[in-house]
């Protein structure tokens, strides 16, 4: 790896206890030593982390489709003797190789060229995937503006807070199905007053936000109260206006409580999207693409298989995003409490 | 190190209250009269600690005159303005029972918090908390976070944040009562020697006799509900230092706070 003065720190703290060496002496020289050969570690050790999250993630994958293989295993030898097995043949779904394509038809249809393109599936199911991603992460952007400044404007009152709580806990039994189309009609005939050309795609982001401003608001809310009463008459004694208290105190405060309600929220704002897309007949995504490989499912039913798997990376991939800016902003990076 | 030069300037008065009395929830069921028909005067430089059972509204007291509450009836005056007015001109800084450091910022960082708030360009801010640092004995762990010290170095980090600004007045609501007898000692033993060196106004809430007399100038005596001054001992021991703790005249005023506990408790 990077050999810029790695091994010269090692050997001057390695030699430290005896008769110092001449940098040492230096306390700025030293503490950037010493700041070095921790930066280098931190670095280490994370890469060790990534590294060891894909052998895990493959080896799960790997498993999975073991039991996938087995159960297709079973459920053909229950699906000869049938009648022998009355019951449990009719429970258990069917596992031919229509029901259930084999792993290797799924594996090999990654790499084919549907027919009538000249472009390997994968390819095309990722420039959806990327497309369906555009909408989720506009969607979540926003539903985190307007789920903070909710959950903001209700920490300033108690009564506001009891008012306005079960209105946005109800707002989430619409069923997202039913307004999805609403929004995109919207979206055509109303929006003209935008300085930009409305798209279709933009009326699947504020689905999106819909389910992603929810867990951000209560959380969020959650977070804003977490202060103790003493940490809040603390800033009350410096004189602290409400904004520093807000952004000194009560934010950093609900990151913890914000983090977990990002990693919900940027996760449904994928699923947001798909549905979204679906309910709403919007071309160019994932929800498009699983609609359509169902519709032809008896030419190519590992193609459905694929883009569903495409749907679930791009959940993963949303999820990790997340975490790694979560573990770059709060995390403990190594630090023992001492008790 | 520098003296906050509080006496210089200022209202011969550091804490003047006049038939102070605080009612929580007034006409309601859960109404509670915490303190009642106070009248205290706490001169500049002085050290006066407020000593009472648990519930004699001493934590009230203290949050009457940091304005962190209003009072019910009754006058309360710091440096000779308003308890409100005073918060807003940053003349006082609190320590709590709990140390209450932001965990998310480093022991410098924590320093700083008030003068950020204040305003105070970065490289002054930075100055002022490594002077602080100096004062509490923490020099090394400017970059530690609070989790990685013990109470007593938490402690001492609220302390020096309380003082970063120079503040006149120093308010602190029990804040050795979580500590162990040993680091209670040693903490009594440091702020003694930081109020020497700053000729700070502290009021200082406890419930531990030794603890108000080996500390303050005067012992201000509370009775319960609704809490008043049953008295007020003069605490006159000179110098302290170790040696003091074991001093007849500290036994004696001991003593003395003792008697009026028990007789700000009889009916």
């Amino acid at each position: 790896m990077n050999s810029e003065s790695g091994p010269v720190v090692e050997a001057i703290i390695d030699s430290g206890d005896g008769a110092p060496a001449s940098p040492i002496d230096d306390p700025i020289v030293f503490e950037q030593l010493i700041r070095q050969r921790a930066a280098r570690e931190q670095r280490r050790t994370r890469m060790m982390r990534t590294g060891r999250q894909v052998v895990v993630l493959a080896l799960f994958a790997c498993l999975l489709g073991l039991l996938y293989s087995l159960y297709k295993v079973v459920g053909s030898a229950i699906d000869d003797s049938q009648s022998g097995w009355p019951i449990i043949g009719s429970i258990l779904p069917g596992s031919d190789d229509l029901k259930m394509p084999p792993v290797l038809d799924i594996v090999t249809g990654i790499f084919e060229e549907p027919r009538g393109t000249n472009e390997a599936f994968w390819s095309i199911v990722g420039k959806e995937a990327a497309f369906t991603l555009r909408e989720a992460a506009v969607g979540f952007a926003i539903g985190v503006i307007v789920g903070l400044g909710i959950a903001i404007v209700l920490t300033t009152s108690g009564r506001l807070e009891r008012a306005l709580v079960p209105h946005v806990i109800a707002s989430q039994t619409i069923p997202l199905i039913a307004i999805a189309p609403i929004i995109v009609i919207w979206g055509r005939k109303s929006f003209d007053f935008l300085p930009f050309e409305w798209q279709d795609w933009m009326s699947v982001s504020i689905i999106a936000t819909y389910l992603t401003f929810f867990p951000v608001t209560i959380n969020g809310l959650r977070g804003l109260q977490s202060p103790r009463p003493e940490n809040l008459e603390l800033m009350d004694s410096y004189a602290a206006r409400w904004g520093q208290t807000l952004w000194r105190l009560r934010l950093p405060a609900s990151l913890p409580y914000l983090f977990a309600a990002f990693k919900i929220a940027a996760t449904a704002s994928v699923v947001g999207a798909i549905v979204g897309e679906i309910s709403a007949g919007v071309k160019g995504g994932l929800g498009r693409r699983v609609l359509l490989e169902a519709q032809r499912y008896t030419t190519g039913p590992e193609r459905l298989y694929i883009a569903v798997l495409g749907a679930a990376v791009l959940g993963i991939f949303v999820f990790a995003a997340i975490s790694s800016i979560e573990y770059a902003l709060v995390g403990r990076k190594g630090r023992e409490t001492v008790t | 190190m520098t003296g906050t030069g509080g006496a210089v300037d200022s209202h011969p008065l550091a804490v003047e209250i006049r038939g102070g009395s605080k009612i929580f929830n007034p006409g309601r069921h859960n109404e509670v009269k915490a303190v009642a028909d106070i009248d205290l005067d706490i001169g500049q430089g002085d050290f006066v600690t407020l000593i009472g059972p648990s519930g004699c509204g001493k934590s009230t007291l203290l949050r009457l005159i940091a304005a962190l509450i209003d009072t019910t009836e009754g006058t309360v005056l710091v440096n000779g303005k308003t308890a409100d007015a005073a918060r807003l001109d940053r003349d006082y800084s609190m320590v709590f029972q709990r140390a209450g450091l932001f965990d998310w910022r480093n022991v410098s960082r924590n320093i700083e918090l008030p003068l950020e708030l204040m305003g105070w360009k970065a490289a002054d801010r930075r100055r002022r908390s490594a002077e602080m640092l100096e004062l509490v004995k923490l020099g090394e762990f400017a970059r530690h976070h609070p989790a990685e010290l013990s109470g007593g170095m938490q402690q001492r980090v609220a302390i020096a944040r309380a003082m970063s600004f120079h503040p006149k007045l120093l308010l602190m609501d029990e804040p050795f009562g979580a500590l162990d007898e040993m680091t209670r000692e040693h903490m009594q033993n440091e702020l003694l020697r930081i109020w020497n060196e700053t000729q700070i106004t502290v009021v200082f809430v406890t419930h531990s006799i030794p603890e108000a007399v080996f500390l303050s100038t005067k012992v201000v005596v509370m009775s319960p509900r609704p809490g008043r001054i049953a008295a007020v001992v003069d605490n006159d021991l000179g110098e302290r230092n170790e040696a003091t703790r074991d001093d007849p005249a500290f036994f004696a005023n001991v003593t003395t706070v003792r008697n009026a506990l028990r007789g700000g408790e009889r009916p």
